[in-house]
């Protein structure tokens, strides 16, 4: 068995990774979800029988020419904190996490694509891009399907399209998404406006773990919800033309928020450095919600020489697995917020305080 | 007016979302809104709502009469009140009549438009032609139009023998 933590990109080269518009698109995803002919699906089918879809999809995966280079793994096989860690980067729902014998994982090396087995459906193929690239990872995860469909019989129906076991992603099975970091529509009060003009458009917004989780640091995911009547190319479009809206209404944010509030963003950026590079007990929440106007200060340029890596990097550093991986799984909570506080203190030490005239 | 959640108190919150040329809205109590999150817009989307609800409105039409089960997979509606899930890919057919209400209030149309499996893309393509000349073929008939409907039928025969039985469904 492959060790999943030599296996995973470094989190500072995974912040190095850089894509358009990165400054406000975290990342971008396109999932799709397929599931096997005549099989009842992972929620419904008894062990046995996930465990024989496992072991057909698993190898089928493996074989892919994207997937060259993979980690392939039993979810059973892996510990609950490399399950956690799995979801603090993105690459599986907590709902995944949960699994246990008869569902699956397949990631690649370049951690650009991940595929879940047996999560809700047979298969959930993500395709994962930095900055804003929704259509290049639509791109590349439908022929990543092309491929795949040559070698397993998904259920497909002339009607309704893709099977899933949920209706709300019958059809295409598509679900468009992009991590959003929106610090100036939440200081301008503007985001719930925003938020609420979104919605009608029948797109998501949720916090950082998809569904009923939190904006946490101020970013936000938006994504499709309907995936039936409505083509793949097209959801694409409408998602692009969407997110280079919000991402407009941001810089706008920003920029008016530094000609008529200044003092206000001063205030914000100063304070969450003054707490991060001097704290010693903080907690995981506090932490993001601090960093997120650290790097509102580095897109700013409040902090010359000081690059939006090291923040990103912090970013997945100090929640609460990534932590417990580097030192210890045994770790209390309160252990983790003093030794998060060290940790933080310690690379903030470059960063000298924003210059603010 | 009913809550049409809990069916019991007059509701006072009313909702409307406008997606593509449909319109949807939902009427609920002061308690049900609050339990459904609906005061807060920031964790509200309809769309995760209509689920919940049509869950328990749509799929009970035969509350009473004898348990429809899944023939392939013996799963039930009460399964899918409890989970909003179904159990194999043939429930849709198993609960077609059920889930067509909820299909209509959830996404942007019933029918399926975008990518299909290549080995069937064209056996798709060819039951939509089908289905396209048959209308054609009626409204021939109907406004005696003889020559036309002689082509078309000539033009379905063909397209018929090409296709298989399934595609023509």
């Amino acid at each position: 068995m492959k060790d999943l933590h030599q296996f995973l990109i470094s989190p500072s080269q995974a912040a190095q990774q850089h894509g358009p518009h990165d400054r406000i698109v975290m990342s971008s995803r396109v999932r799709l979800a397929r599931n096997l002919r005549d099989l009842a699906f992972p929620g419904w089918a008894k062990k046995p029988e996930r465990v024989k879809i496992l072991e057909t999809i698993l190898p089928a995966v493996s074989a892919l020419p994207e997937m060259a280079d993979s980690f392939a793994e039993a979810m059973d096989n892996l510990t609950a904190l490399d399950k956690q860690i799995l979801v603090e980067r993105h690459l599986i729902s907590r709902e995944h996490a949960a699994k246990n014998v008869g569902s699956g994982i397949v990631l690649n090396r370049e951690e650009s694509f991940c595929v879940m087995i047996n999560e809700e459906d047979h298969l959930r193929m993500q395709a994962l891009r930095p900055g804003f690239q929704i259509r290049e990872a639509w791109n590349a995860i439908d022929r990543l399907d092309s491929t795949l469909e040559k070698k397993l019989n998904f259920a497909f129906d002339n009607e309704l399209g893709y099977l899933t076991a949920c209706p709300t992603n019958l059809g295409t099975g598509i679900r468009v998404s992009a991590m959003l970091h929106l610090p100036g529509l939440v200081l301008a009060e503007q985001i719930n406006p925003i938020i609420q003009s979104v919605n009608k458009l029948g797109l998501a917004v949720r916090g950082l773990y998809g569904e009923g989780t939190e904006a946490l640091g101020n970013i936000f995911q938006v994504s499709n919800q309907m995936t039936l009547g409505e083509s793949e190319s097209s959801i694409v479009e409408r998602l692009e033309k969407v997110l280079s809206q919000i991402i407009e209404h941001e810089e706008n944010a920003r920029q008016t928020l530094l000609e008529k509030k200044k003092k206000v963003v001063f205030n914000h950026i100063g304070r969450a450095y003054g707490i991060l590079a001097n704290a010693h007990l903080i907690s995981s929440k506090e932490t993001m919600n601090q960093l997120s106007f650290l790097r509102l200060g580095v897109d700013m340029e409040l902090f010359p020489g000081t690059n939006r890596a090291l923040v990103d990097e912090l970013f997945l550093t100090t929640q609460p697995a990534h932590l417990q991986k580097q030192i210890s799984d045994k770790l209390t909570a309160e252990e983790r917020d003093l030794i998060r506080a060290d940790m933080v203190r310690e690379r903030l030490k470059s960063v000298s305080r924003p210059v603010t005239q | 007016m009913q809550c049409c959640v809990c069916k019991e108190k007059p509701a006072t919150v009313h909702l409307t979302q406008i997606v593509g040329e449909k319109m949807q809205k939902l009427d609920l109590c002061e308690d049900c809104a609050k339990a459904k999150g609906i005061n807060d817009p920031t964790s509200f989307a309809m769309a995760d709502l209509m689920l919940g609800l049509g869950a328990s409105q749509e799929l009970d039409p035969s509350a009473g009469a004898v348990e429809v089960k899944c023939p392939r997979c013996g799963f039930s509606q009460a399964d899918f009140k409890k989970s909003g899930r179904l159990g194999c890919p043939e429930c849709y057919q198993t609960f077609a009549e059920g889930l067509a209400g909820l299909l209509k209030t959830m996404h942007k149309g019933t029918r399926h438009v975008g990518k299909a499996p290549e080995a069937l893309r064209k056996s798709r393509e060819t039951g939509d032609r089908l289905k396209l000349l048959q209308k054609k073929l009626n409204k021939a008939i109907l406004t005696e139009d003889f020559e036309t409907a002689a082509a078309l039928r000539d033009e379905i025969k063909g397209l018929s023998g090409a296709a298989p039985a399934k595609a023509a469904k």
